[in-house]
């Protein structure tokens, strides 16, 4: 309530409060509402006019009573009368309640935006001021519709008072904010502009803030805006505390003003002039220099407000980041602010320093406080600075100090706060990674963390020393020792049985030289561990067992053994008795060429970005991680998971091993091409990728019946062929395009096939395309697809791909129009049963004329009208040209729409070609 | 079980705070009273789940008891539970109030001690516990006296103590019962029901066996059907169908449920021996027929007319109309011919009051409301006229058809006993939309 002389108080209005203060329940207190509500309403009813005072006295009780929580739906039109008063305190009631209560009624607004632009044009600056504030306060649109023109006048007006500037200045701010779009720019900004020269530092403040605003929007029209704040600032910075008087505070001189200049500064880049620039890091220099000054006041208000500007100025410093000799100076000012008693300024500090280690003169200055910045990690006691001390040591962590941070970061981590630990997990993957010189410290290092830290873990971390272990050679026996040596500890995290059942099923082979580790130690050690984990960790341990009986054949009878059991072959988990159905059954099935070839060694994976990084980054959002290299990496974790999940699916064909080696082939056909090329961490599901990627099998089918398209595609690269056949030639454009921004160096691609090609280009760039063309001719009709093989490096790693190329016989038909009668006299020719392949298949798609003519005739043979008696076959002849010779083919298509079967029929002169192709066309409808 | 059981003041400060279970903490208190008395909203619903903990509360007054429990327990029984303690603690120092349970507080905490073990809820028949918890000092007890005290506590009938002698044998039955009823303007039932209580105060020496008998449908049809042939016809339409009833402990059910007599050996002094609820034929003593007229938007005319259902013989008591009123009223005129009304802002309604009114007669309030047109165009929910009235006669039709008294071992007979028996009809919620 305002401060009313004693003989404006409204006794009634205290009395009633007083009542409510008093009352002992809930429902008392609605009682006494309710008494006066119906008091007031009966006082509103408009028999006898009301005077103002008792006017005032009511719509104050009714705020009141909002105020506590009730809805007041009258009192509206009594509240806006008080608009029109003269008397100050009625006024000001009234737009009190208006401001509070107003809501959009279309014809109070009316009133009211009335009585508001009567003040506002009055000469009295009081009312003013009470006008542009009820504006300000309910800020909403009709008010920005009605007033944005009008305020800017009001505000460079010369005549109007400074009072009254301030209160314009920041309603104009405040409906530029609600509704940028109605408040228009135009011959005024220039005006605003001047204001910052102006006397009043009060119109300075509120203008500024102001500027400040628009200026982000349109910064070219508030350009001049920088040497005039440049030259505001340095008065107040030069001016000694007893200048600015009212604006003095605790000897600072208008320490608001400071900080909003600088603020203003940090919205444009360094100024161009340089007399302005020479004066402002003079500016700079001085807030520096009276960092160092001692404190004029032992108020905590005066190092408040020193600091709050000396802050400010640091930020505009590594803004600009030009100034080496201010970046340093800020950071030695800083380094003093490490140390400090005051626990905000330390948290203030470290944050600064994190943004000045980004900035390539600083960041020397910012690594000789390591010991400092370790310190406050451990000895901290508030969390949110240790956090901020944790960033900070992975902003300025470099080759040279990454060995101390990541130890250091590691022995905090035992200690470490459970709400910054993932955090942290993932801060010390990424830097052992990015600074590794040996990857062995770096296989310690991600073992460690396991070790201390292991729930925090996350999967994409221990995915990431798997895929660096198999990327390179050299630290593979070492990593299979040192998880050899982890898991003997008697309590193990899951993820280290993870990591750990991984490499050994990998590499296990490395260190089964030594009797201490033998095959059978190693794998009664994971065994020990098998029943203590989750069951997709059971997964992947069976997934080793399995390499462990290709790695070693003399555990075989053990781990079928193990298999075997009952608590694996009959496991409530689907998934895990599949795994063990199938892995027993493989391992006594197949031959040891055959299980060789399965269980191979999973071949290296693409070099990538790494995954965790922008797990980190999607944590803390950007800015707060001062990586720029960062770029927008793909989230890897879910595709090795989902390596992990796809095993089973592409494993689940009922038929033995046959089939587990053309794996690839039996992948169903809903899968999506783009997650079907996904990199796959489980052993098993990644045994047949050596020949062929299950994408390239899936797209191949489709260019059976047509010349372009997309044959493969992954993360890293996508081929796309273009060919035309005449004859027995043909002619193939395959285009390789990087999908990623790196390039691929030695890039060769080599197809087995007797094809004439140009060699490559050697290098792909990022983003970039080349062409390879392929000339074919046919010799004699042939049954395999030729094979392509294609090899690149992808950062480092030497990427290796085999695609089938879609020649298939199909492509060199010739269609051949004939007529009925000749149409079975020929098929009648080709009656002996070597001729004829025959098949009855599912259709897999939909059995639709339209599509099935248009495959037909992308198959290359003349489709045949009228010459089948049942309208719904279709009839096709053509003739095959090789080198050699002509095939002449003839087809018959029956389909079955009710059983959505077809029954498929070709007769071709020579036996190979028909069967060839009835499996071909067995695949397409 | 309960696992604790916390008294709190309107303010929310705690007066009482018993914990029973080491699985309820101290910030279950402030959980309760920051959740639920201090509220935003108020909270309708007795129960309320705070982090896995549920509390039930009630309240009297201006108290509010708070059971507290992490487990699964039966809502029903605790809110029994919770209605027998303030049933205990009226009975040991009258009204609950702040005030008095602070100058009680240890008397509470006795009491608390003795009605709940480990949460699970004792034996808290006030006359049983009154015999060893005492508010005065008194002489100290013999050891015999206290040993007594132990083996009636535990022993079969522990509402009863041996030895009670009185001069003159007197029991007092009466019937109370409230209706409940929402009628449709048009004056068509909407839903009706009666609970009723049958309460005793029983002055009796010895160890008396009673029996109570009542005009209870199954009973009579039973007895018309074993060839009583006098008053088959009579009494058929005369008794009652009770949907749901609940005895007093000291009822044998076993009896009940087998010959559906109700027969017991009676607590000393107060008691409530049974619990009923009946909803067919039902005697609406009241019925209120609402007149309401809107002219224009600011003005509103209401006529309600009562008339009373009953034999002209009787009287109706405590009478009070209840005329919700809409929110923007600015003013009222009255006008009855019968009582006293009066508009009451504090409450948004009139409230016409009559002190008595005969059997099948009627009377009239005719009220002129003002109205303060508003901003919102909310319409008035236009909630029931509600009333109050006490009658002097059972409105579900319940009769007491005998009260017997036998004690074998002292020489009174069934005839020596004065009995005394009432009927009172409360409203309960009595409503009739308008």
């Amino acid at each position: 309530m305002p401060a009313v002389s004693k003989g404006d108080g409204m006794r009634g209005l205290a009395v009633f409060i007083s009542d409510i203060r008093n009352c002992k329940s809930k429902e008392a207190e609605i009682k006494r509402i309710n008494k006066e509500l119906a008091n007031i309403r009966s006082k509103f009813k408009g028999d006898k006019a009301l005077d103002g005072y008792s006017k005032k006295k009511y719509v104050c009780k009714l705020l009141f009573i909002f105020l506590l929580g009730h809805d007041i739906d009258f009192g509206h039109m009594e509240a806006v009368n008080l608009l029109s008063s003269n008397k100050y305190t009625e006024k000001q009631i009234g737009y009190l309640f208006i401001s509070v209560l107003v809501n959009s009624n279309s014809e109070l607004i009316r009133l009211i935006n009335n009585a508001i632009k009567n003040d506002l044009s009055s000469r009295n600056p009081t009312f003013m001021c009470l006008a542009l504030h009820c504006i300000a306060n309910v800020g909403s649109r009709e008010m920005a519709e009605a007033f944005a023109s009008e305020i800017p006048r009001i505000l460079v007006a010369g005549d109007t008072m400074d009072s009254v500037k301030q209160s314009a200045a920041l309603c104009l701010l405040r409906l530029y904010k609600t509704s940028p779009d109605l408040v228009l720019m135009g011959e005024w900004t220039s005006r605003v502009v001047h204001l910052l020269n102006d006397q009043h530092m009060g119109v300075v403040t509120a203008a500024i803030s102001l500027i400040t605003c628009l200026s982000q929007k349109n910064p070219d029209e508030f350009k001049t805006c920088v040497s005039l704040a440049v030259s505001r600032l340095s008065r107040i910075v030069s001016s000694a505390s007893t200048d600015l008087q009212d604006y003095t505070y605790y000897f600072v001189p208008a320490p608001w003003l400071s900080c909003k200049l600088l603020r203003l500064l940090q919205c444009y880049p360094p100024p161009e002039d340089g007399a302005v620039k020479g004066r402002l890091v003079e500016c700079l220099e001085t807030i520096l220099n009276k960092a160092q000054e001692p404190p004029k006041s032992k108020k905590v208000q005066h190092s408040n407000a020193k600091n709050a500007i000396l802050f400010e100025a640091i930020s505009l410093i590594i803004h600009y980041d030009s100034e080496p000799n201010l970046l340093v100076r800020a950071c030695n000012q800083l380094g003093q602010f490490l140390q400090h008693r005051e626990t905000n300024l330390r948290y203030l500090a470290l944050e600064s320093m994190c943004t000045l280690a980004s900035s390539e003169f600083s960041h020397e200055a910012v690594k000789t406080h390591i010991e400092t910045v370790i310190n406050a990690l451990k000895t901290e006691r508030d969390v949110s600075v240790r956090q901020r001390a944790a960033d900070l040591l992975y902003a300025m962590c470099d080759r040279s100090n990454a060995k101390q941070i990541v130890a250091e970061m590691l022995s905090y981590l035992e200690t470490a706060d459970y709400s910054i630990r993932e955090e942290m997990v993932l801060k010390v993957a990424i830097l052992a990674e990015k600074y590794a010189v040996d990857y062995s410290w770096y296989v310690d290092t991600i073992l460690n963390l396991i070790r201390i830290a292991g729930d925090y873990v996350s999967e994409e971390v221990w995915y990431r020393v798997i895929q660096i272990v198999i990327n390179r050679d050299d630290v593979q026996g070492y990593a299979a020792k040192t998880v050899f040596e982890a898991l003997q500890a008697p309590a193990c995290h899951e993820n280290m049985v993870k990591v750990g059942g991984y490499i050994l099923g990998e590499f296990g082979n490395l260190i089964a030289g030594d009797p201490r580790s033998s095959p059978l130690v190693q794998f009664n050690l994971l065994h020990s561990k098998f029943h203590l984990c989750s069951v997709p960790t059971r997964a992947l341990l069976l997934s080793a067992y399995i390499k462990f009986i290709n790695l070693f054949p003399e555990t075989k009878a053990t781990i079928q053994e193990v298999l075997r059991c009952d608590s694996q072959i009959r496991n409530s988990d689907v998934e895990l008795q599949q795994r063990a159905v199938e892995y027993l059954k493989l391992s006594s099935i197949a031959s040891t060429d055959v299980l060789a070839t399965v269980l191979e060694e999973m071949p290296p994976f693409p070099e990538r970005e790494s995954s965790i990084l922008a797990k980190l980054k999607k944590k803390k959002g950007p800015g707060a991680v001062s990586v720029t290299e960062l770029e927008d990496s793909k989230r890897e974790g879910g595709e090795l998971n989902g390596g992990g999940d796809r095993g089973p699916d592409t494993a689940s064909t009922p038929s033995p091993s046959a089939d587990l080696l053309g794996i690839r082939s039996a992948a169903p056909v809903g899968a999506a091409p783009a997650s079907a090329g996904s990199l796959l961490v489980d052993v098993f599901s990644e045994a047949g990728t050596t020949t062929t990627l299950p994408s390239s099998s899936l797209f191949w089918l489709l260019f059976v019946c047509k010349n372009n398209g997309v044959l493969f595609e992954n993360q890293l690269l996508q081929i796309g062929i273009k060919s035309e056949y005449r004859q027995n030639l043909g002619r193939m454009y395959l285009f390789y395009g990087n999908k990623t921004s790196v390039q691929f160096a030695s890039f060769t691609t080599t197809p087995q096939l007797n094809v004439q090609t140009k060699p490559v280009e050697p290098l792909v760039e990022g983003g970039a395309q080349i062409q390879q063309v392929l000339n074919i001719e046919c010799l004699t009709d042939f049954s395999d697809a030729p094979l392509l093989n294609i090899k690149f490096r992808y950062g480092g790693a030497l990427q290796n791909l085999t695609l089938k190329l879609p020649v298939t016989i199909n492509k060199f038909f010739q269609p051949t129009e004939m007529t009925s009668s000749d149409f079975f006299q020929r098929w009648k020719q080709l009656s002996q049963p070597q001729q004829e392949a025959q098949k009855i298949f599912k259709a897999n798609h939909s059995m639709d004329t339209e599509v099935l003519k248009a495959k037909l005739l992308g198959l290359g043979t003349a489709l045949l009208d009228n010459v089948d008696p049942n309208p719904e076959n279709y009839v096709c002849a053509g003739v095959i040209q090789t080198k050699g010779q002509q095939v002449g083919c003839l087809l018959r298509l029956e389909p079955n729409a009710q059983a959505q079967m077809y029954r498929l029929t070709l007769r071709c002169s020579k036996d190979s070609v028909s069967r060839r192709l009835c499996e071909l066309l067995a695949e397409q409808f | 079980m309960i696992g604790g059981l916390f008294i709190y003041n309107h303010k929310g400060e705690v007066l009482i705070s018993r914990v029973y279970r080491d699985d309820i903490g101290r910030n279950a208190v402030d959980a309760f009273r920051v959740n639920v008395i201090h509220a935003r909203q108020q909270v309708r619903s007795p129960v309320t789940n705070i982090a896995r903990t549920s509390f039930f509360h009630v309240k009297r007054s201006n108290i509010w008891l708070a059971a507290v429990t992490k487990q699964n327990v039966n809502a029903t029984m605790v809110f029994e539970f919770l209605y027998k303690m303030c049933d205990v603690m009226s009975a040991y120092f009258g009204k609950i109030s702040e005030e008095n349970v602070k100058n009680n507080f240890v008397l509470i905490y006795e009491l608390l001690d003795e009605i709940l073990d480990f949460g699970y809820p004792q034996n808290s028949e006030t006359g049983a516990l009154k015999t060893f918890i005492t508010q005065q000092g008194i002489k100290s007890q013999t050891k015999e006296e206290q040993s007594q005290i132990t083996s009636q506590v535990t022993g079969q009938i522990g509402w009863r103590r041996e030895g009670i002698k009185y001069r003159r044998n007197e029991l007092f039955l009466d019937v109370l019962e409230s209706v409940n009823l929402l009628m449709s303007p048009q004056g068509q039932v909407l839903s009706a029901h009666v609970s009723g209580r049958v309460v005793m105060k029983s002055y009796l020496s010895g160890m008396p066996e009673c029996k109570f008998g009542m005009n209870d449908k199954i009973v009579i049809d039973k007895q018309g059907k074993g060839g009583s042939s006098e008053d088959g016809g009579k009494s058929g339409k005369q008794s009652i169908a009770i949907d749901d009833c609940t005895f007093h402990q000291c009822v044998r059910l076993s009896k009940f449920d087998s010959e559906r007599s109700i027969s017991f050996i009676p607590p000393d002094g107060d008691y409530e021996l049974m619990r009923y609820r009946t909803t067919k034929d039902i005697i609406l003593p009241f019925r209120v027929i609402p007149l309401v007229r809107e002219v224009g938007r600011t003005k509103l005319e209401v006529k309600v007319v009562i008339k009373s259902n009953f034999k002209s013989s009787l009287l109706a008591q405590k009478i009070e109309v209840r005329i919700p009123t809409p929110l923007n009223t600015s003013g009222v005129q009255l006008i009855c011919m019968k009582g006293k009304a009066k508009y009451k802002a504090s409450e948004n309604a009139i409230v016409w009051k009559i002190k008595r009114m005969a059997g099948m007669k009627e009377s009239q309030i005719s009220a002129e409301i003002e109205l303060l047109p508003t901003n919102d165009k909310k319409k008035w929910a236009r909630p029931p006229i509600s009333m109050n009235f006490e009658v002097p006669f059972a409105p579900s039709g319940l009769k007491v058809r005998y009260l017997k008294v036998f004690e074998p071992k002292l020489n009174y007979s069934d005839h020596d006993v004065i009995k005394w028996v009432r009927y009172i009809g409360r409203s309960g919620i009595y409503e009739t939309r308008c």
